[in-house]
């Protein structure tokens, strides 16, 4: 990549980053019809937004569907306030069990597919990217716009599927009780909403994920190489050619489902099969094949909901540190070695499917080797914070509880890497623990510390930072009291997915039962703690105080234009001449050097290694 | 403000506390906890996948008590407390890296070798005993349907008794059964034997486990297969002798070929 520049800031001879078609020249106008400016939008601020507000409001019904399990699981069919009211008047304001299954079931598909996937690489990569290399859109804006829309068919689906009888077996989906319609009352036509919706969400990441490739790879400013990315963007990046080559094998393997279920094929049918004294089919497939393309997709899915935190918190946390990010490159290649290994680590959600056990042998080494880019990320992480001068804000809060619980949820995965270990926890509470310590404490922290962090950036106006603060403490503290135990009782034998642990007699006693309620007094109190993070959110939106340009004094793109910023971003392309992350030179008149400003002629050169 | 290192304690203290608690509430078997009574786990397996699972949570623990010392101590230590506090300004030590890469490499990989052979002993089909089956075991929405050899202790041959969500073997003993699936996906687990193994449609597939106490225990079905997957629970009976074992099959065949009047009776043709 060229990085000579001409002095005149007009954007050319700039190489291959952006002399293209002359960006400054014309600056298309914004649109002025209310249609085209804010729903059917093509620019990527107001779709980032979008993203962020349909994610906001499935957050709230994903979270409700916890509440609703975790009632069930501390009170076991014990009349739920208003949702028994409301359904099961007839029936002894008794959940039923299946009711119970639909509950896990969508918690799992709307968080994974309608929260956090379109939370940080729906909302925080739309509205970053461009923003934070120095672009005027992305690449490809109407397609942005159309990765918006195709959202919503998966919308109405899942939502609407709940009217017909939702799917209620597993997010994961594994035949032949999936395929089946005899098999379950979610097998139905619930089932095959699902699948439906879960190819418009798989197209829409798609989209986006070719969007952002091109946009990262093509639409750089002048000066902003690779290897000055923020880590926000190299997380994105890196997560977009994770979705780009696995969802493909997802989004077949949906289709495959769909066809078992609606036209008669037999790719996950066994050989003369039936299920609940229904017809026999032919078969001649094999289930386990299900589990394999899809964990294919969903195992890297799980890094697609965490990367991009781990980028957004890099960035804060170099921020409130004001201190350089410690190891930037190794940073770097610890991200695309997690990607990287992602891919051959699917197995391992299959250790006791019945697969080779000599294949789960190899898949363990993979996955232990996994863990390692993470704890190089972890002690980067602390590096980064010691000798700084750490700003205790909402935003690094979150993001140190990202650190922090990550090390639980990281290290928790060496368990059940070990497969003879796993033997006993897999299909456990353990399990639900080390997802939730990762995609809870890890990523949704990460998504708070993003919305505290880029908010006034988003909507011009700065959220309270005591509520902030407030929000933080208690989701901290009733996170842990919610999810640590299932560690325990995990390891206790507890299953996962079961409507009434007190069917077992191992389960069925003190402590077991007390766990689970305190666990269940937690999340309600960490359900009730969101209400301060959306009376914030609102009130800020409208009643904020005004924010500044950069209310952090951070050194990346976007806070060097306007709060929110223009139509169209920069008015001249900026010239950036570091990495984003020159915090506290010494000597110098501020703690902190914008991407845009070079730095001192008599400063030393940067390690060519490690910034 | 200047506190907020406490509540990074307070959580890092509450794990290791509510962990280091856990094995002696008064309800606890898992893992090996000083209790008087299911005070280990009953099979060979599971001695060897806690003790692993001990060996873990040191390592990891050790790992987790340092990681959160460095955090709470940058935490306070580095705080801004105001305008004479200066960040330092360094982008990284080489050194460093070399360091936290190779070592967390190197317990990964002692990790991963080290429990591999007991991985194999467990689940590879070449350790399995050279003992003939006691049962085929078919789950089913939502029950354990259990195909005994009977008293020619061989399967599939006409003496075979088949009873439901009751599983019966003798202590000290590998048993060995064939596990099928009849509809949609499920689990076969044992928790105080260790022993878990998903039971796929369309394949036969060996499990073998022991126990070295006799004694009634719980099989569970560990993987969601519909509407009554909560309640899909098998009794677990370990005969201290095989006599008793077999007295139990012997009446049970009675009460089959009572129960069912069918002209099957013991043939005994094997002498076994």
């Amino acid at each position: 990549m060229s990085t000579e520049h001409t002095a005149n800031g007009h954007g050319n001879g700039h190489g291959p980053v952006a002399a293209d078609h002359g960006h400054d020249d014309h600056i298309h106008p914004a649109p002025t019809n209310f249609l085209k400016k804010y729903v059917f939008s093509e620019d990527h601020k107001v779709i980032g937004i979008q993203f962020l507000f349909s994610g906001l409001i499935f957050f709230v019904v994903g979270g409700l569907l916890a509440l609703a399990i975790r009632w069930q699981l501390a009170w076991p069919w014990s009349p739920i306030p208003i949702l028994s009211q409301a359904l099961w008047s007839e029936q002894g304001y008794r959940m039923p069990p299946e009711f119970y299954n639909k509950l896990f079931t969508m918690h799992g598909s709307v968080m994974i597919f309608f929260v956090i996937i379109p939370l940080l690489t729906g909302a925080f990569g739309n509205y970053l990217i461009p923003l934070m290399i120095g672009a005027r859109d992305m690449a490809f804006p109407k397609l942005n716009m159309f990765s918006y829309w195709f959202m919503w068919p998966a919308f109405i689906m899942m939502t609407y599927s709940f009217q017909v009888g939702a799917t209620d077996f597993g997010w994961t989906a594994y035949p032949s009780g999936t395929v089946f319609h005899e098999a379950s009352p979610g097998s139905q036509t619930g089932q095959t909403l699902w699948l439906g919706g879960l190819l418009f969400a798989g197209i829409s990441s798609l989209m986006g994920s070719i969007n952002y490739i091109t946009t990262i790879i093509m639409l750089r400013a002048p000066g902003m190489k690779m290897f000055r990315m923020p880590m926000t963007v190299w997380a994105m990046f890196i997560t977009a050619l994770l979705q780009a080559f696995a969802l493909p094998v997802l989004t077949s393997a949906l289709a495959m489902q769909l066809l078992d279920r609606t036209v008669g094929t037999n790719f996950f049918v066994p050989a003369n099969w039936s299920v609940g004294n229904g017809p026999v089919r032919v078969g001649g497939g094999q289930t386990l094949l299900w589990q394999h393309l899809f964990w294919f997709y969903s195992h890297p899915a799980v890094y697609i909901m965490i990367l991009p935190a781990m980028g957004v918190v890099s960035d804060v946390i170099s921020t409130f540190s004001r201190k350089p990010l410690f190891g930037y490159k190794p940073m770097v290649f610890a991200i695309a070695a997690i990607a990287g290994l992602g891919f051959i680590v699917w197995g391992h959600h299959m250790f006791q499917s019945g697969m080779n056990p000599a294949l789960g042998a190899t898949f363990m080494l993979s996955t232990m080797m996994i863990a390692l880019p993470s704890a190089i990320k972890v002690f980067n992480w602390l590096g980064t914070m010691w000798g700084g001068k750490i700003q205790f804000t909402a935003a690094m809060l979150n993001a140190m509880a990202f650190v922090s619980m990550f090390i639980i949820g990281g290290l928790s995965g060496i368990f059940m890497a070990a497969t003879p270990v796993d033997m006993h926890i897999h299909d456990t509470y353990f399990i639900v623990a080390h997802i939730h310590y990762v995609l809870f404490g890890g990523s949704t922290f990460g998504i708070f510390a993003a919305i505290y962090y880029w908010f006034p950036k988003m909507f011009g106006r700065m959220m309270d930072e005591r509520l902030g603060k407030i929000h933080f403490f208690f989701s901290f503290i009733f996170f842990n009291g919610t999810f640590f135990l299932m560690h325990i009782i995990g390891m206790h034998g507890h299953p996962r997915r079961i409507a009434d642990p007190t069917v077992y007699e191992y389960l069925r006693t003190t402590g077991t039962l007390a766990m689970n309620q305190f666990m269940t007094i937690n999340a309600l109190l960490l359900g009730a703690t969101q209400l301060i993070f959306a009376f914030n959110f609102l009130y800020s939106l409208v009643a904020g105080p005004k924010a500044p340009n950069n209310p952090w004094n951070a050194n990346s793109l976007e806070w060097t234009i306007e709060s929110p910023p223009p139509h169209y971003n920069f008015a001249t392309l900026p010239h950036v001449y570091h990495a984003a992350y020159e915090f506290s030179l010494p000597n110098a008149d501020k703690d902190f050097l914008p991407q845009t400003e070079p730095r001192p002629l008599e400063s030393e050169p940067l390690d060519p290694v490690m910034a | 403000m200047r506190y907020w290192h406490l509540v990074f304690a307070f959580a890092a203290v509450f794990v290791v506390g509510t962990s280091a608690y856990s094995p002696f509430a008064a309800d606890w078997w898992l893992p090996g906890g000083p209790g008087p009574d299911y005070t280990h786990s009953v099979s060979t397996f599971g001695k060897k996948i806690d003790s692993l699972y001990i060996l873990i949570l040191i390592i990891t623990g050790v790992v987790f008590i340092g990681t959160q010392i460095a955090l709470v101590w940058a935490t306070y230590k580095f705080a801004d407390t105001g305008p004479n506090r200066v960040a330092q300004y360094f982008h990284g030590s080489q050194r460093l890296e070399v360091i936290w890469t190779i070592i967390p490499a190197a317990i990964l990989v002692f990790i991963a070798l080290y429990q591999m052979g007991t991985w194999s002993d467990i689940k590879f089909r070449t350790a399995a005993p050279r003992v003939q089956p006691i049962a085929e075991i078919t789950a089913r929405q939502f029950q354990w349907v259990m195909r005994y050899a009977g008293a020619d202790g061989k399967l599939n041959t006409p003496d075979d008794v088949q009873l439901v969500n009751d599983l019966h073997f003798v202590k000290d003993r590998p048993a060995l059964i064939y596990l099928k699936s009849g509809d949609v996906q499920h689990s076969f687990f044992l928790p105080q034997m260790r022993i878990k193994q998903d039971a796929v449609p369309g394949l036969t597939i060996p499990v073998w486990f022991d126990a070295d106490r006799s004694g009634h225990y719980e099989l569970v079905c560990a993987e969601l297969c519909g509407w009554g997957h909560y309640k899909m629970r098998g009794n677990v009976t370990v005969h201290d002798t095989q006599v008793q074992y077999d007295d139990w099959m012997t009446s049970e065949i009675r009460k089959q070929s009572q129960d069912q009047l069918v002209s099957a009776p013991a043939t005994g043709s094997s002498g076994n």
